[in-house]
């Protein structure tokens, strides 16, 4: 059979960073044709995207049997509203962090090494976006562990390397957990399949060994998301690495455990699990406030950022506790919004760094008078992350506290709304702090000017305006969210279009 | 057999996570490969351990003969298998850099990324944890 457009559709996304690899790995040492390869790739990879959003938008939910063979045999690869959307947004993270990275003071000597590992790590997170089975899923986490693992360590500081232990053991037993469900999930369905599993996991005959099951996947997923209780990796590693490689796993690595989750419940446990409900409920309001408390015990800009986004997550999970279109679609509006905005502000604290510094707020100050444009760009994103309208996180707020007040889930849109106030705190931290406080004695101050200044601001305006454009003009944003939660809610077209119109 | 299998499951299991709690990285890494190959068991035991037959259909035939043994299990492990090297690699390069790094493989020890004296109220003092050495 001749590959459809659909078919390439939804394997350029992966043949392209893929390619880009490769090639930036045999390029090693030419530091350049290496930039020349990503950049090319991030264009390309952005132009792929959007025609498959367009193409999911047009027709629905699309799926490619990947060799030929026949779902559920076969290596499937899907794309809904979700999936596609997750993908834009993973190529435009590509492309600002790939932007940024050449001109960031930690990037210099090792640029060899970030090009191909940067590559590596776009191809996990689209092939988790697009996989269709479950196996393909873990295989998609491993190639993005590996890569991640990579970019930890790159630039070879010592904390770095206490980090990445950390960062190695939790995620490993993560994974291996991931895989022992795997295994119990196709010996109770005998399917991977997703769309597969999804239609024989109601009929299985032991429900308890499917709940067991749905926990395992849970609690997998919850690990990459770093939910509540699982989420000690994260503050552990996340502050040591350079700006640019924080950005992207900001921005990337924990969404990609929390789409998995989405998916995993709407299409495999859509109902039938009473203890779920109750059981998202607490690891979402755990995650809002423990996230939001730690960010208020800190005083350095990366390790607030980072137990921020623990928080943020918080919000994604109570969409999908709550799981109903409305909320659903708040779930995904704010996994957008939260990935650009997260990424922007690593981005920004990496700017600051290289004009103040330090990280350390109580080493910064002054940073207003001197630059008010990095101001304003810090202020975008940061009360965007603090849900004030009109920026985007005001919407996906609005969205998720709105849908669980209608389900009359009133404690966790309470919990919510207080995590939004010391959301507002941690960010009015960093800008008393760095921006408007005298500088203390004997900071160092570095002007950034010139084409470095272009370089470093350039990627983060454009994060900056896509967040003010969200929050202005929301209308097809929202629609398409709302569009992408009935398709989560009403997994039948996800099913028919994987598995044909077989009864 | 299932049986046999489970019980060696939940072994090696509980090995890892003993291992797992050490405070010493070469346990750890050695707890994170009997995870590996615990899970690797559990893939093969739910998939049916169902015959010795090699699992290749008779010419003229339709479907596998009656006690074939199932392949993708084993298709599944195979992957599993090489990932896990993979990663394991890269885990015993990291614990070998750090014992270079540090001169320690006791995970308590290895602090150089975590804040000393936090939480803290003082503003001051908080500044002075994390300021990198």
């Amino acid at each position: 059979m001749i590959a459809s457009r659909a078919d390439w559709l939804l394997a350029l996304p992966v043949l392209i960073p893929l390619i880009a690899c490769a090639l930036s790995a045999a390029l090693r040492g030419r530091p350049l044709a290496q930039r020349a390869v990503t950049a090319t790739a991030a264009a390309a990879m952005l132009v792929s995207a959007a025609a498959l959003v367009v193409e999911v938008l047009g027709r629905g939910v699309i799926a490619s049997q990947m060799g030929d063979w026949p779902a559920p045999f076969g290596i499937t690869m899907v794309a809904d509203l979700f999936a596609a959307a997750m993908v834009a947004i993973t190529a435009l993270m590509y492309a600002a962090t790939a932007a940024y990275a050449p001109s960031d003071a930690g990037m210099r000597a090792e640029e060899g090494l970030w090009h191909p590992l940067l590559a590596a790590l776009v191809l996990g997170v689209a092939g988790a976006f697009l996989a269709g089975d479950l196996f393909n899923l873990y295989v998609w986490f491993e190639v993005m562990l590996i890569a991640s693992f990579g970019l930890l360590v790159l630039g070879g500081g010592r904390a770095q390397l206490d980090a990445a232990v950390k960062y190695a053991v939790l995620n490993l037993v993560a994974t291996t957990v991931f895989l022992i469900a795997v295994g119990l999930a196709y010996g109770l369905t005998g399917t991977l399949n997703l769309a597969d599993m999804a239609r024989r996991m109601p009929e299985v005959p032991n429900q308890g060994a499917a709940a067991a099951v749905a926990f395992l996947l849970l609690a997998a997923f919850g690990a990459k998301a770093a939910v509540f209780p699982l989420f000690f990796w994260l503050p552990a590693s996340y502050h040591t690495a350079i700006a640019p490689v924080a950005a992207i796993f900001a921005g990337l690595l924990t969404k990609v455990g929390v789409y998995a989750m989405i998916r995993l419940v709407t299409l495999v446990f859509p109902a039938g699990q009473d203890w779920m409900a109750p059981l998202l409920w607490a690891v979402a309001a755990g995650t809002m406030v423990v996230g939001v408390l730690g960010a208020a015990a800190h005083w350095d800009i990366r390790r607030i950022l980072s137990f921020h986004i623990i928080s943020q997550i918080g919000y994604m999970i109570v969409g999908l506790a709550v799981a109903t279109p409305l909320a659903i679609a708040g779930a995904v509006l704010y996994i957008v919004h939260h990935i650009i905005v997260k990424a922007n502000l690593f981005l920004v604290a990496g700017a600051i760094r290289r004009a103040g510094g330090s990280f350390s707020l109580a080493e910064l100050g002054g940073l207003w008078r001197r630059d008010p444009w990095l101001g304003i760009l810090f202020a975008v994103p940061a009360l965007s992350l603090a849900g004030l309208p009109p920026l985007s996180g005001f919407w996906a707020k609005l969205f998720v506290v709105k849908s669980s007040f209608d389900a009359g889930w009133y404690v966790l849109a309470a919990v919510a709304l207080a995590t939004g106030i010391l959301t507002l705190y941690s960010m009015l931290k960093i800008w008393i702090e760095a921006f408007w406080k005298e500088p203390p004695e004997g900071a160092v101050t570095v002007a950034l000017a010139g084409r470095e200044r272009w370089l470093l601001l350039g990627p983060v305006a454009v994060l900056a305006l896509i967040t003010l454009g969200i929050g202005l003009w929301v209308e097809p944003f929202a629609a398409y969210a709302l569009a992408a939660g009935e398709q989560l809610t009403n997994r039948d077209a996800y099913i028919a279009a994987v598995l044909g119109a077989r009864p | 057999m299932e049986l046999l299998l489970a019980l060696l499951f939940g072994l090696l299991l509980a090995a890892a996570c003993y291992l797992l709690l050490a405070r010493s990285l070469p346990r750890v890494i050695i707890g994170l490969l009997l995870l590996g190959n615990a899970a690797n068991l559990s893939i093969i035991a739910a998939g049916r351990v169902s015959g010795t037959v090699p699992p290749l259909v008779e010419r003229g035939a339709q479907a596998l003969a009656a006690g074939a043994s199932n392949p993708l299990p084993q298709a599944l492990v195979l992957t599993a298998i090489v990932i896990s090297f993979g990663l394991t690699a890269f885990v015993m390069v990291l614990a070998w850099a750090t014992w270079r790094a540090e001169g320690t493989l006791d995970p308590e020890a290895l602090r150089r990324a975590e804040p000393p004296a936090l939480p803290s109220t003082d503003k001051e003092a908080a500044a002075e944890a994390e300021t990198r050495p």
